[in-house]
């Protein structure tokens, strides 16, 4: 079809006319069930990291301001009026591909309860072998920190000087994760959470 | 060429990645696995079909010039779709696939189908072109993903059928080049035989 500027223009709005429409219906249509699927995601990750609990964490949040001038989001946990933890979403950009996001619970006193990373890039494998829980025969990395206070146990690899025994050939993954759980913390306590 | 023959042209003779080596990029990125291969397949198949189709129809109305920005805008809005559809429908899905799914826009699969057949050819021999390479698309990818499943962590289609790890280097990039490499060789064969 031969061009000028008269069709070029008219062509190229009607087409963009009727994509935004199609985008817009398809919009409308998806909007609730991507809202349901988020917030789900959210709550199964609470529901690992702290002790069973009846309210609605979600409603409840609340910011707490880190040691490096952003926040981080709190979700407490109540069993009826009794809070019974604290999920805390913490983060950090020190892994071995960036950023790994994590979902810390802490028990009112301030030990540790669960973790759940919730996005990382880590390398399969290696760093990977933070995400999965273990069982009592055959723990896992997570597992030396639950129920571990971070008052008292140094939230570092052994080979910094602390108390975590690092992933075999995944240091900086190991480092990382320190670094989001150390966070967390930091925001707990200063928020005199505990 | 009749329709049968242009609906299997893209299996073997035509495949967009083994014999035209095309939209290289999302392939070797998101076949660490059998189903992340094959949701990757579908869902540029579903966009294969669906800007084939809308680009043959208005073929007649599209001025010479501002062809390649029509096609773009509309590709760009099925991807979009199943970009919405996913994150509402299967967000597990969603997830692995992440970054890639936007970038079905600039697969050179589907603009190149338009170009070189939707605007061309009849609505239904666009339909069929783009269902035929679209599943040549995502056979090769589930191929493609299974092997590297199989070497890499032992397992097919999420069920581990050995215990521990695999052959690392598989489930990585450097894996990807290898397998897609001989998966490329043993087609080539097929084909000149």
């Amino acid at each position: 079809m031969q061009s000028s500027l008269r069709n070029m223009v008219l062509s190229l709005t009607l087409i963009s006319l009727g994509a935004s429409a199609g985008l817009g219906f398809v919009y409308e249509m998806t909007k609730a069930p991507i809202a349901v699927t988020a917030l789900n995601k959210k709550l199964d990750a609470i529901k690992q990291v702290v002790p069973e609990f009846t309210n609605n964490p979600n409603d409840e949040m609340f910011m707490l301001p880190t040691d490096e001038g952003d926040s981080l989001e709190v979700y407490p946990a109540k069993n009826g009026e009794e809070v019974v933890g604290y999920a805390v979403r913490s983060y950090t950009n020190n892994g071995f591909s960036g950023y790994i996001g994590f979902m810390v619970g802490f028990t009112p006193d301030g030990a540790i309860y669960n973790i759940n990373v919730l996005e990382h890039k880590e390398t399969p494998g290696l760093g990977t072998k933070m995400v999965p829980d273990g069982t009592p025969e055959k723990p896992e990395f997570k597992d030396q920190f639950k129920g571990k206070n971070p008052a008292e146990f140094q939230l570092k690899v052994k080979k910094d000087g602390g108390q975590v025994d690092a992933i075999t050939a995944a240091t900086i993954s190991s480092r990382a994760f320190c670094d989001g759980v150390q966070r967390a913390y930091n925001a707990f306590e200063r928020g005199g959470l505990k | 060429m009749n329709q049968m023959q242009n609906f299997t042209k893209g299996f073997l003779k035509e495949n967009p990645i083994l014999v035209l080596v095309l939209g290289t990029c999302p392939t070797l990125a998101t076949t660490s696995s059998t189903m992340n291969g094959l949701g990757m397949g579908f869902a540029t198949t579903f966009v294969l079909i669906g800007s084939n189709v809308v680009i043959s129809m208005m073929k007649n109305i599209i001025p010479d010039k501002v062809r390649i920005p029509a096609f773009i805008v509309v590709i760009a809005t099925f991807v979009t779709i199943v970009d919405l559809v996913m994150q509402a429908y299967v967000p597990s899905l969603y997830e692995t696939l992440g970054i890639f799914i936007p970038l079905i826009v600039v697969n050179c699969i589907v603009l190149g189908r338009a170009e070189a057949y939707a605007s061309k050819n009849t609505v239904w021999s666009s339909f069929v072109d783009g269902a035929g390479m679209g599943l040549g698309f995502t056979g090769a990818l589930g191929v493609l993903g299974a092997i590297r499943e199989i070497l890499g962590s032992g397992a097919i289609a999420g069920f581990k059928f050995i215990e521990g790890d695999g052959i690392l280097v598989f489930i990585l990039a450097p894996g990807a080049f290898i397998a897609l490499g001989y998966l490329i060789a043993i087609v080539n064969r097929i084909n000149k035989a």
